[in-house]
């Protein structure tokens, strides 16, 4: 503790250096706190799909249906402790720039299923009760302004015509990252009121009694239907929404590469950078030297100067990160729930202090091999 | 009592025996020091004169551990110094010296405060310790108004001063002075000289100080002259030997 004011002191003495340096790890590190979020955003679905449940969808294509007569086939294979399904809507909320996901859901059991949102007594009552009724996610609802009793109107694109729905609930997430950016109907409502496709679903959501019993599971359904008109490909939940993802290109990889380039760029700007300034200071390291100080302590103290940079940068970027990223998420809901996780913000601030300390280390060590005697010369 | 003959065998405080330093400058070899011999007591003035290159310098930097000789050994209290490992020599230098520049030297972010207290960092003192020590040598020299000041806010006089408070705080066995009047003007270089003198005469302190000023030197109890790497002179000056 002692030594820390020589190293704010000469963190002090090139103001614009160190603000500038302190500003490119602030922006790396704000730059890999909104690719972390976007990567989490993508990933969301896949890191909250439950292990106990398995997705059947039309092996085909998911935008294929399935017959509703598969729930009782479904339910009798072993292992097998519950059924839900549901269906894709693709409704235009007055302009297709507001786009949000609607599925059409099985009153009675979806909610069971998924557990993890919370909806009150109240509004599970009155979604049972009401045909169009319909519950929106909190953040949903904050965009738009729903409010329990509102009518909603979508304009249907798969199924043509105005559709009208009653909001019958808010429900909540039970994760920070937890999507509450979509809304559920019940799927009576949809299967009545369409022209095409009555009898159908999008897709079952298998919830297993063990998750252990996944894989036989999964192959006993598949081979059920093989060779019928509507072939199945069940899979884990997780692999379903990962599924998803992929369809958009290996977005995780260009996330990846993105960040890497950036945190090796500033890797090289700030070595230099400390470079520069161990250079300028050869005469007064070599002072340090002759007053005693160790080879080992003037390292330290290089190091400690860096690491202090990249503190101060990272930690201010991830914060400002932290802070855009809510209004980012409302703003572009297509990228799914953008959250900085508590591990995300440790991961990039000890990436910050990680690149500060590698940046420093070889000029650290050309200030350790300093002969005192060539450095003072030089002054 | 300072000799230079190598034919001393009593106790003395800085022991150089037939020391040899040798440069080598485009596959030439430079003798820098030949056989040097030197014994300087504790609470000697040891003024070393010269033409450039003649090795003051140098001289210096060996007897402070910076530098490390050809051949030949140094003692300093007791300890053989120029089989040291790099990092025992700096143990030991900051045990023992205590330098003195041309250039001053300070840490210019530092105030002078915080200048003379570097030395006592690498010390178990207690801060209010380390206050103490600072306040008592930057009084020695006069500066103990001035402590809150950067090295920019200070004269040259004033900066020189500092950088011996820096020197003596720790309380060395010896103090080495390179040119230490050589960037000033004749008023603050015999302050200086003033200050170095009181040194040893009321702290009894041992220095070595190398310069080019005949007025500097003749502070020193014992001058020595440097002619191409061999102490060729040793004279008797103003003050004690």
């Amino acid at each position: 503790m002692k030594f820390f004011r020589l190293v704010w002191a000469n963190l002090r003495r090139k103001k614009i250096r160190t603000t500038l340096t302190i500003g490119s790890f602030l922006v790396a590190l704000f730059l890999f706190g909104l690719l972390a979020a976007v990567r989490m955003g993508f990933r969301g679905g896949t890191d909250a799909a439950g292990a106990d449940r398995l997705n059947v969808i039309n092996k085909v294509s998911l935008i294929l249906p399935l017959p509703f007569s598969y729930r009782d086939r479904l339910l009798r294979f072993p292992g097998v402790k519950a059924v839900t399904h549901a269906t894709w809507f693709g409704g235009v909320y007055k302009d297709e720039r507001n786009f949000f996901p609607q599925i059409a859901v099985d009153k009675d059991t979806w909610f069971d299923i998924y557990t993890d949102y919370s909806l009150s007594p109240e509004a599970r009552e009155a979604f049972m009760r009401d045909r169009q009724a319909c519950v929106v996610g909190r953040s949903l609802a904050d965009r738009f302004g729903f409010k329990v009793g509102d009518r909603l109107p979508l304009r249907g694109t798969i199924w043509p015509g105005s559709w009208e729905f009653n909001v019958a609930g808010i429900y909540a997430g039970g994760r920070p990252d937890a999507d509450t950016s979509g809304m559920y109907f019940r799927s009576d409502y949809l299967d009545e009121q369409r022209a095409f496709a009555k009898g159908t679903v999008g897709w079952y959501v298998v919830q297993l009694g063990n998750p252990d019993d996944a894989v036989r599971v999964s192959k006993d359904i598949d081979g059920l239907f093989a060779n019928s008109p509507f072939e199945t490909l069940t899979q884990t939940e997780k692999a379903f929404a990962a599924s998803f993802v992929k369809q958009m290109g290996n977005i995780e990889l260009l996330i990846m590469s993105i960040g890497l380039v950036v945190l090796l760029t500033l890797l090289l700007v700030t070595g230099n950078t400390i470079a520069i300034s161990v250079r300028e200071r050869y005469g007064e390291l070599a002072v340090l030297k002759t007053v005693g100080f160790s080879d080992r302590r003037v390292l330290g103290l290089i190091l400690a100067e860096a690491v202090l940079i990249a503190g101060q940068g990272g930690f201010i970027g991830l914060l400002l990160a932290k802070a855009v990223i809510p209004g980012l998420s409302r703003a572009l809901p297509m990228l799914g729930v953008l959250y900085v996780s508590p591990l995300t913000f440790g991961l990039g601030f000890v990436l910050a202090l990680g690149i500060g300390a590698a940046a420093a280390l070889l000029p650290g060590i050309g200030a350790m091999r300093l002969k005192v005697v060539d450095a003072l010369r030089r002054v | 009592m300072v000799r230079i003959d190598g034919k001393g065998n009593g106790p003395c405080l800085v022991c150089v025996r037939n020391l040899d330093k040798i440069y080598t400058r485009g596959g030439e070899d430079i003798h820098v020091l030949q056989g040097l011999n030197l014994e300087v007591d504790a609470g000697d003035f040891v003024a070393f004169m010269g033409p450039s290159g003649s090795g003051k310098t140098t001289l210096l930097n060996l007897l402070g551990g910076l530098d490390l000789p050809t051949s030949g050994s140094i003692t300093v209290a007791g300890d053989e110094i120029t089989h040291m490992s790099a990092g025992k020599l700096t143990e030991w230098r900051a045990r023992h010296v205590g330098f003195v520049f041309q250039l001053y030297n300070l840490i210019p972010v530092l105030t002078a405060f915080q200048n003379v207290e570097l030395p006592l960092l690498l010390t178990k003192l207690s801060k209010a310790e380390r206050r103490k020590h600072v306040e008592t040598a930057l009084a020695v020299v006069g500066l103990a108004d001035r402590m809150n000041h950067y090295p920019r806010q200070l004269s040259g006089g004033q900066e020189q001063r500092v950088a011996i408070a820096r020197a003596i705080v720790a309380d060395p066995t010896f103090l080495l002075c390179d040119e230490p009047t050589g960037d000033l003007d004749r008023r603050s270089a015999d302050e200086i000289m003033e200050i170095i003198g009181r040194l040893v005469k009321e702290y009894g302190k041992t220095v070595l100080m190398v310069s080019h000023d005949p007025r500097a030197a003749e502070r020193a109890g014992v001058v020595l002259h440097l002619d191409k790497g061999v102490l060729v002179e040793a004279a008797e000056a103003g003050g004690r030997a």
